[in-house]
């Protein structure tokens, strides 16, 4: 058995196969001192029939194509083509900027933006807003949930695809670039035609690693809005799959009915991946070449 | 087109990367800028081509200051050492590339595209990826695509480098023919001087960023200006000895550590006045005789034609042409006679030549 068996085995096949037992079963806190059971699919159909099921599969497709959109691969992409396009140095020190929210402790982060979006003597933007007579502004994580959710998401999730598009650019070879701007490109038509061409790679690897990583985060969420404001607004699926696994509140754990939820999100992510590896053609961007002599 | 080239300097803080560059092409011409690695050679071009801003000086295309132009308004084609192609792109759309950039209709690209890859022996290529070729064919791809705008100038970075012996060889012939074919003013960067004295009409022999000449290959060949150009041209390369000059009832005569000739007077006028100068002698203006330096065979080079002996003189080393049939052996004692008629003769101190 190869190390890469091994370790899938380990740290993915096993815990899912766990998972989908415990997902047959009813363990929760409320019966935990009684002997547990098998119910066979009941955890399915009861999360299928779920009041609320249509809306929290809504939000979390909502979720993650925005930020994923507009942030984790738009706007990485954005900052590493315009990073590398002005002074090297200077480049560096924005990225390097860029990267502080991620080593922000999340609750520091998220208390940062509560801060930040709270009514006017206290929220900085209301202050801001005041400035241009705007002053009797509500509190506007209440007013655009999703827009402060995808924001808060998005400013960290975009310095992972920047730093590797970057690099990427980094490594492309500087002749391409004097060879188009000899064949007459202007900037626009390098990075149409030679850029971003030859970051496909990158690219396939930053959209699927983070759809599957805002698949399965929920804790900004959880920090910022708990899936408020009311009810199951911003609430996504892995943030259900805590709050019913995991969250405590006098004893409401349902391990067994939480599993149901984490498992059909594990489908969820692999049927994503094998997607992406389809539309980008994967099997083109492994290929050999073929060499043969003049 | 004709290039000029007045004072073109490029630094970039303390770092100079050419200096000074006067120089100025004929329309039509094949021009080989000459030199070793750092000496200038690719930033001169690159500024020739847009890519780098001149410190000081300018670059003219025909009488019209180009410092200002963007590479893509210069009509200029150019071949890279790395062949530079975009490698998602077919060999079809990699030639294509600089025509569509100027939106020229579908059906005529197709047309040009095709006539450019037939001339290069291609044609049947075009739907293969450039990591689907070999380095020749990419080569011929580089060439189609600096080709198919009709440049007015084309620029050469090392373009040979990295082909092997043999393909080197052919391609340097093809290239030579398809420039005077198609009479398109070009400027070849290389480090090779063998390729440099076959292909251009002119060399520039630049060294540290400074220009040290520009002249005709056997100019350079037969009076090289300095001990740098002496060296560098040729093949195998100028022997150098440090020897005295003496002038003797008329005569003059070289002295060495166990040598003594006779040098020509008309060389021997020009250095009267500086005792100690240094000797270029090449290799094939020395041969075995029977009287004259003696010397120990230190090593043997077969070359196939020629034998290129190591010859010790005392403590001097000198490199010498020699037929094969003689069938010298090492550490044999051999004679040598120089030929101090085609002898080149140095300032040690200024490293200029004496006599040109």
């Amino acid at each position: 058995m190869t190390p890469a068996t091994l370790l899938v085995t380990v740290f993915f096949f096993v815990p899912a196969l766990i998972l989908f037992i415990l997902s047959l079963t009813d363990l929760a806190s409320s019966n935990f001192s009684e002997p547990w059971h098998f119910i066979g699919l009941l955890n399915y159909q009861r999360m299928f029939s779920d009041r609320f099921f249509p809306k929290i599969l809504g939000n979390t497709i909502r979720y993650v194509t925005l930020t994923l959109i507009f942030f984790n691969v738009g706007l990485a992409l954005l900052l590493a083509l315009l990073t590398s396009y002005i002074n090297r140095r200077a480049g560096f020190f924005f990225r390097m900027l860029w990267l502080l929210p991620r080593i922000t402790p999340s609750v520091v982060y998220i208390v940062m933006w509560r801060r930040m979006v709270q009514q006017a003597p206290f929220g900085i933007i209301n202050q801001f807003l005041g400035w241009f007579g705007l002053s009797q502004q509500p509190h506007l994580l209440n007013e655009h949930p999703w827009l402060f959710v995808i924001l808060a998401n998005g400013f960290v999730g975009a310095s992972f695809g920047m730093l590797i598009f970057s690099s990427a650019i980094e490594s492309i070879p500087k002749d391409l670039f004097t060879a188009a701007k000899v064949d007459g490109a202007s900037t626009l038509q390098i990075i149409r035609d030679i850029t971003l061409p030859m970051l496909r790679w990158p690219l396939l690897f930053v959209t699927s690693y983070q759809t599957l990583s805002l698949l399965v985060s929920f804790e900004y969420i959880l920090l910022l809005t708990n899936g408020g404001p009311g009810l199951f607004t911003t609430e996504v699926w892995a943030l259900t799959s805590y709050k019913r696994a995991l969250s405590t509140y006098f004893g409401t754990n349902q391990w067994g009915y939480g599993a149901a939820w984490g498992l059909v999100l594990v489908v969820i992510a692999i049927t994503a991946s094998v997607i992406y590896l389809r539309v980008f053609r994967f099997d083109d961007l492994v290929q050999e070449p073929k060499i043969d002599v003049l | 087109m004709k290039v000029e080239l007045t004072n073109l300097t490029k630094r970039w803080g303390d770092v100079v990367g050419a200096e000074g560059i006067d120089l100025s092409t004929k329309d039509g011409e094949f021009v080989a800028f000459l030199g070793p690695s750092g000496c200038g050679k690719t930033t001169t071009l690159l500024m020739i081509a847009g890519i780098y801003k001149p410190t000081v000086g300018e670059i003219l295309f025909d009488d019209r200051v180009v410092n200002t132009v963007p590479p893509k308004d210069r009509n200029i084609g150019m071949v890279f050492q790395s062949y530079a192609l975009y490698p998602h792109m077919t060999v079809f759309q990699n030639i294509g590339y600089p025509l569509k950039l100027q939106k020229v209709p579908k059906d005529e690209l197709q047309k040009h595209v095709q006539r450019v890859a037939d001339m290069m022996g291609i044609g049947h290529l075009m739907d293969r990826k450039p990591a689907q070729l070999s380095g020749g064919q990419q080569q011929r791809v580089a060439l189609g695509r600096a080709l198919i705008k009709e440049p007015q100038l084309l620029l050469f970075d090392e373009p040979l480098s990295n082909l092997d012996a043999r393909l080197r060889l052919s391609m340097r012939s093809e290239i030579k023919r398809l420039q005077m074919d198609l009479g398109i003013t070009s400027i070849y960067v290389t480090h090779d001087q063998i390729e440099a004295m076959t292909m251009a009409d002119r060399v520039a022999v630049m060294k540290d960023g400074h220009l040290q000449a520009f002249a005709p290959p056997d100019e350079l060949y037969d009076h090289p200006k300095t001990l740098f150009i002496a060296g560098f041209v040729g093949n195998p390369p100028m022997n150098f000895i440090e020897v005295e000059v003496k002038q003797e009832n008329g005569s003059y005569q070289v002295l060495g550590p166990g040598i003594h000739l006779d040098l020509p007077a008309d060389r021997g006028e020009k250095v009267a006045r500086s005792s100690k100068v240094i000797m270029g002698i090449r290799p094939e203006d020395i041969s075995l005789a029977d009287t004259g330096v003696k010397g120990e065979v230190y090593l043997i080079e077969p070359l196939g034609r020629d034998d290129l002996l190591d010859v010790r003189i005392g403590e001097t080393a000198v490199r010498v042409l020699a037929d094969p049939a003689l069938g010298v052996r090492m550490r044999d004692t051999v004679t040598l006679h120089f030929n101090t008629d085609t002898a080149q003769l140095f300032d040690p101190d200024t490293e200029q030549s004496l006599l040109w």
